[in-house]
């Protein structure tokens, strides 16, 4: 749609308009520490998730050799040194919370950081924006191109812009399904029409959402569809940092020469529209805080940059509080942001963040590789041998989370006489104990037997299951003999 | 009343109510979204027109692509057993005596057998298999067997069935009824003598030589049992239709003799293959091959203390 420059105040609108129309945000190129820092994060952002599924992790014969690999069809998840079975979900419960936190954290201190740079939204948002400056040229170009009339030059050039979304949005949806398998793998069976149908639905759909939320939709994501700013406001109080526009030293606004005519009537900003120019989001960060703002500080760039020009001090769009910018209008000296990120509700939530990272490094560094459950068969829940002993069945689990088979012994305990044997040991060689090999990263499954003299009581007894190797791992599960006397 | 104003920091209306000061701002939806709303209209059209949606007195409407939810099934259930087509052609060539020797095929008929069981078996046998002393169906988890307990013998013992007059190739073996043949102090003493045998009561000679005379030709001299003539084993620790004095007499004087249908003539072989394998693999499978031979089966003197095989 064709739009004028975002103006600095929108006029009441005329008449009446149930919907309103988009404008395309046209944002202009600026240099300085933001555009760098956010350079920086753009590049390590997209860098990680692009290369991640590249790095290759040896972990020996019998486990994948991808460093990060969510195996959906094994049931693990591997990330570099770390392996997570389905049994130790709460160690991706425990990161979704740290990350829930750190959410809360960040807001806290740095108000909508992860909006402004981090954000896949953002990224890509900005990846596409710098595209769109690559094919179209800057803002006036790109606002000339957008009312020209539509003509083999336009339509070249738009089919070329929208060539190059396609391709990133493919790249986006391939990249993502890498972490699902092996990676060099996928993407020979990828090419070769062999992989699962799941990874070509996974590839459309998010090249589709790329393609769309970063091409077109980008800031109505985050005014109209995103929840996470709405949470924000909730988050944020006086003392969390938002890029603000001090008015009370911008005030009144006027051109350069109008300012030099009347020095005393006017304020710092000369009206130049720069800092509207460079938003993402075309956002007046001169109107306040809003949800259109981001706070990615590039408006603070383009700032500073023009106040340098006019021999200005710097800092007129700047991060600040809410209270540091009372204090200042009450002519007090402007305090530096870094003091906002240190107070006691900044910390208490690093305090528990911490706590809960130390907990779950505890948690994995303390874990056993080995575990032994049992489930006594109910149906029926004893049997007469011919030679009068009783005999129970169990379902025995070995669990190996090593990635190389090991020997376990399963020994019973606490069950005087009794024997057991099993699905793949005969009843010939039944033993008080029985070892058995489990394979590398797997649970055996066992069908045991346990057969006890006659006169046996029902009771509790329990199975030990200890790894022949220099580990020595051993569990113990408590469980109940079956037999007659019950009645 | 509602009142409409212009907002003064937006330049927006209100929708004209306010609560407690608070009043709500009438932000025009971007036209994007109103487009997204239109596209689900015309998505649910196509959807209606597409699959059956609207309702009629007996059915709904077909729906162009025709698709029903009992299609779907009928689909999924082919496709399964589409699935399950190679497991049941390497089962139908493989002689079951040499099921073991390849233990994913034998896992496989395992579970087979177990679906299979639960439909055709679990009404006598029960779900556990542990069968009913009380209506005297066996027992199939033991390591007593009447008529063998190999795969082999499992498998024929379920394609013929037992005492099926109608099908000629069926377990056949008789019990005759000793009503009126014995005075009740012999029968007691011959149910004290089939005790002893298992080390329930103490010998004594009377009850030993009307076993002997009667019972010794099926069931051993030593009540090994026959496997041949399906006559049970009688010193063991297991009963079929319970173990008891009154049980024995009962059954000496009016023996029930169990029955099962030949399976054989309304299952498919593949399928009585895997019902064999989940059988055997329920705790008492023998090794096969075994010669159905009882004599040399249970040989050893009856246990006078039930003991483990171990100790």
């Amino acid at each position: 749609m064709n739009s004028p420059a975002p103006v600095k105040n929108r006029p009441p609108q005329p008449a009446k308009q149930l919907y309103e129309q988009s404008k395309t945000v046209h944002n202009k190129r600026i240099d300085g520490p933001f555009r760098r820092f956010k350079w920086a994060i753009m590049v390590l952002t997209l860098g990680i998730y692009y290369i991640t599924p590249w790095i290759r992790w040896d972990r020996g014969p019998y486990a994948p050799d991808q460093a990060v690999l969510i195996d959906l069809a094994h049931r693990r998840f591997y990330m570099f040194g770390i392996e997570i079975w389905p049994h130790e979900f709460y160690f991706v419960a425990g990161l979704l919370i740290m990350a829930g936190i750190g959410l809360f954290l960040v807001t806290s201190a740095v108000g909508r950081a992860w909006c402004g740079y981090s954000c896949p939204q953002t990224v890509w948002t900005d990846l596409f924006q710098h595209i769109d400056r690559f094919i179209d040229g800057d803002r006036n170009a790109r606002m000339r191109l957008d009312k020209a009339p539509w003509g083999p030059k336009k339509i070249a050039r738009r089919l070329l812009k929208w060539a190059i979304y396609l391709v990133i949005a493919f790249w986006t949806g391939g990249a993502w399904i890498m972490y699902f398998a092996d990676a060099p793998t996928l993407v020979r069976e990828f090419w070769a029409g062999e992989a699962a149908p799941a990874a070509y639905i996974t590839v459309a759909v998010l090249t589709l959402t790329t393609f769309v939320l970063g091409g077109f939709m980008r800031e109505q994501v985050c005014i109209y569809m995103c929840p996470w700013p709405r949470i924000q406001t909730a988050l944020m109080d006086e003392k969390s940092l938002l890029v603000t526009y001090k008015d009370w030293r911008g005030e009144k606004r006027g051109s350069l020469k109008k300012a030099e005519k009347n020095p005393e009537l006017y304020g710092d900003c000369i009206d130049c529209n720069l800092c509207v120019a460079v938003c993402p989001t075309g956002w007046d960060i001169r109107k306040g805080p809003d949800i259109s703002c981001i706070t990615c500080g590039l408006c603070i760039d383009a700032c500073d940059k023009v106040m340098k020009d006019v021999n200005r001090p710097r800092g007129l769009i700047d991060y600040a509080t809410l209270e540091d910018c009372e204090a200042e209008r009450a002519g007090e000296p402007a305090r530096s942001p870094m003091k906002a990120i240190m107070r006691p509700r900044t910390l208490i939530y690093f305090g528990i963040w911490a706590a809960i990272g130390f907990a779950l490094l505890f948690a994995l560094g303390t874990r056993s590789h080995t575990d032994l459950s049992v489930s006594p068969d109910r149906n029926p829940p004893f049997m007469l041998l011919s030679d009068g002993s009783i005999r129970n069945a169990y379902t025995l689990r070995l669990r190996n989370m090593e990635s190389r088979p090991r020997d376990m012994r399963v020994a019973i305990v606490d069950l005087p006489g009794a024997v057991m044997w099993s699905d793949t040991i005969a009843a010939e060689n039944a033993a008080p104990a029985q070892t058995f090999t489990v394979p590398a990263d797997q649970t055996l499954t066992v069908r045991a037997y346990v057969s006890a003299p006659a006169d046996t009581l029902p009771g509790d007894f329990a199975f030990t299951l200890t790894s022949l190797d220099e580990q020595g791992e051993s569990d113990r599960t408590e469980t109940s003999f079956n037999a007659p006397g019950a009645e | 009343m509602a009142e409409k104003r212009i907002d003064e920091p937006t330049g927006t209306e209100t929708v004209g109510h306010e609560w407690d000061g608070i009043e709500e701002l009438d932000t025009p939806m971007p036209r994007w979204w109103i487009y997204t709303f239109y596209a689900t209209i015309v998505w649910s059209i196509g959807f209606v027109i597409a699959y059956p949606a609207i309702p009629g007195l007996k059915q709904a409407s077909e729906g162009l692509l025709g698709w029903s939810s009992r299609g779907q099934l009928a689909e999924e259930m082919s496709a399964a057993d589409q699935a399950r087509l190679s497991v049941r052609e390497a089962l139908a060539v493989m002689p079951i005596e040499r099921l073991p020797a390849d233990p994913e095929l034998m896992a496989q008929a395992v579970s087979g057998g177990s679906a299979a069981f639960k439909v055709n078996c679990v009404q006598c046998h029960g779900s556990g298999a542990a069968g009913s002393q009380t209506l005297g169906y066996p027992n199939l988890n033991d390591d007593d067997w009447l008529w063998g307990g190999d795969l082999k013998a499992i498998e024929f013992t379920i394609t013929n069935g037992i005492r099926q007059p109608d099908h000629p190739g069926s377990r056949v073996g008789a019990m005759p009824a000793f009503a009126g043949a014995f005075s009740s102090e012999q029968l007691d003493d011959l149910a004290g003598h089939v005790l002893s045998l298992s080390g329930k009561a103490e010998p004594n000679a009377e009850g030993a030589q009307i076993f002997s005379e009667n019972c010794a030709l099926c069931h051993g001299p030593t009540g090994e049992g026959s496997r041949t003539l399906g006559a049970p084993r009688l010193n063991d620790a297991i009963w079929l239709r319970g173990g008891t004095r009154e049980d024995i007499i009962a059954q000496v004087t009016n023996p029930k003799l169990g029955a099962m249908p030949a399976w054989g003539e309304r299952l498919d072989p593949v399928t009585i293959k895997m019902l064999a394998a989940y059988v055997h693999s329920l705790g008492g499978g023998e090794d096969t091959p075994s010669p159905i031979a009882p004599d040399d089966a249970e040989t050893a003197p009856p246990e006078q203390d039930a003991q483990t095989p171990a100790q």
